[in-house]
């Protein structure tokens, strides 16, 4: 069976351990910005703008919730790129819808880093 | 695995067609949970923009966190108070969901705990767990208390 030269299987590169990995990973990471969080969030104080903008003001922070977004962004995209996979034959129609995938998370980073950053 | 001798005759299934066979294919609490999590994910993949909304109203200033808050009494580009409610109560069920069908996956992961039994335990607790933080969250968002 000679799968060499010519005769490659192009089936798709690194779908298998790297990915599984990758979304378990991310999930811990994006578990772990949850707790976080969630007990910045349950810190005693009136719940409102002040202490919901505090908790974003300091840098660590900033950038604690932008690396989940990153954690984020390659998360959804194995697991709907599985989605594509399994239910979209079509070689056209699911190239579309995963470029398609792939410009909303990368717009949807874009807007969250804004929103941290006031670019 | 049947304690009785006369055991039910099953309907055998191959190759389960999804317009003929899944409406009469009876999946067990571990397929309703992986079916779910795949479909909580995908809720929360399309509604990211609308959470990126949420976020960016109540952080950038007063007067949008004002205007954020103001939707879950006034309504949203038409939609009255409680559908948005309604709709971010399913956000948050596909959140739980997702999360504590997620740990369950890396507890199987770590501990190997994967025959039948296990298995099915582990889905209803997930199922279980999972709707009574949504029902939580719910009295919470309206007004219980």
């Amino acid at each position: 069976m000679s799968t060499f030269g010519s005769k490659r299987l192009v089936v798709g590169a690194h779908y298998g351990l790297r990915d599984w990995l990758a979304q378990r990973i991310t999930a811990v990471l994006m578990a772990v910005f949850t707790l976080v969080l969630l007990v910045q969030f349950l810190t005693p104080g009136p719940l409102g703008y002040e202490h919901w903008a505090a908790i974003f003001s300091s840098q660590w922070m900033k950038l604690l919730t932008f690396v989940t977004i990153v954690a984020l962004i390659y998360h959804v995209w194995v697991g709907v790129r599985d989605i594509w996979m399994d239910y979209v034959p079509a070689v056209g129609a699911r190239l579309t819808l995963q470029v398609a995938t792939l410009v909303w998370l990368t717009g949807c980073a874009g807007w969250a880093f804004q929103v941290l950053w006031r670019i | 695995m049947t304690n009785n001798a006369q055991a039910k005759k099953r309907p055998v299934y191959r190759n389960i067609n999804i317009f003929t066979d899944v409406r009469s294919y009876r999946l067990p609490p571990a397929g309703i949970v992986s079916i779910l999590h795949r479909i909580s994910g995908l809720i929360m993949f399309m509604l990211l923009p609308f959470v990126l909304w949420m976020f960016d109203m109540s952080l950038s200033s007063e007067i949008s966190y004002e205007a954020f808050t103001n939707i879950f009494v006034a309504g949203f580009l038409g939609f009255p108070a409680w559908f948005v409610k309604l709709g971010v109560l399913v956000l948050c069920w596909g959140f739980f969901h997702h999360f504590i069908a997620g740990v369950r996956h890396l507890w199987m992961d770590a501990t190997h705990s994967v025959s039948k039994e296990q298995g099915r335990s582990s889905a209803i607790v997930t199922l279980v767990s999972s709707l009574l933080l949504t029902l939580a969250t719910a009295a919470k968002l309206f007004g219980v208390y």
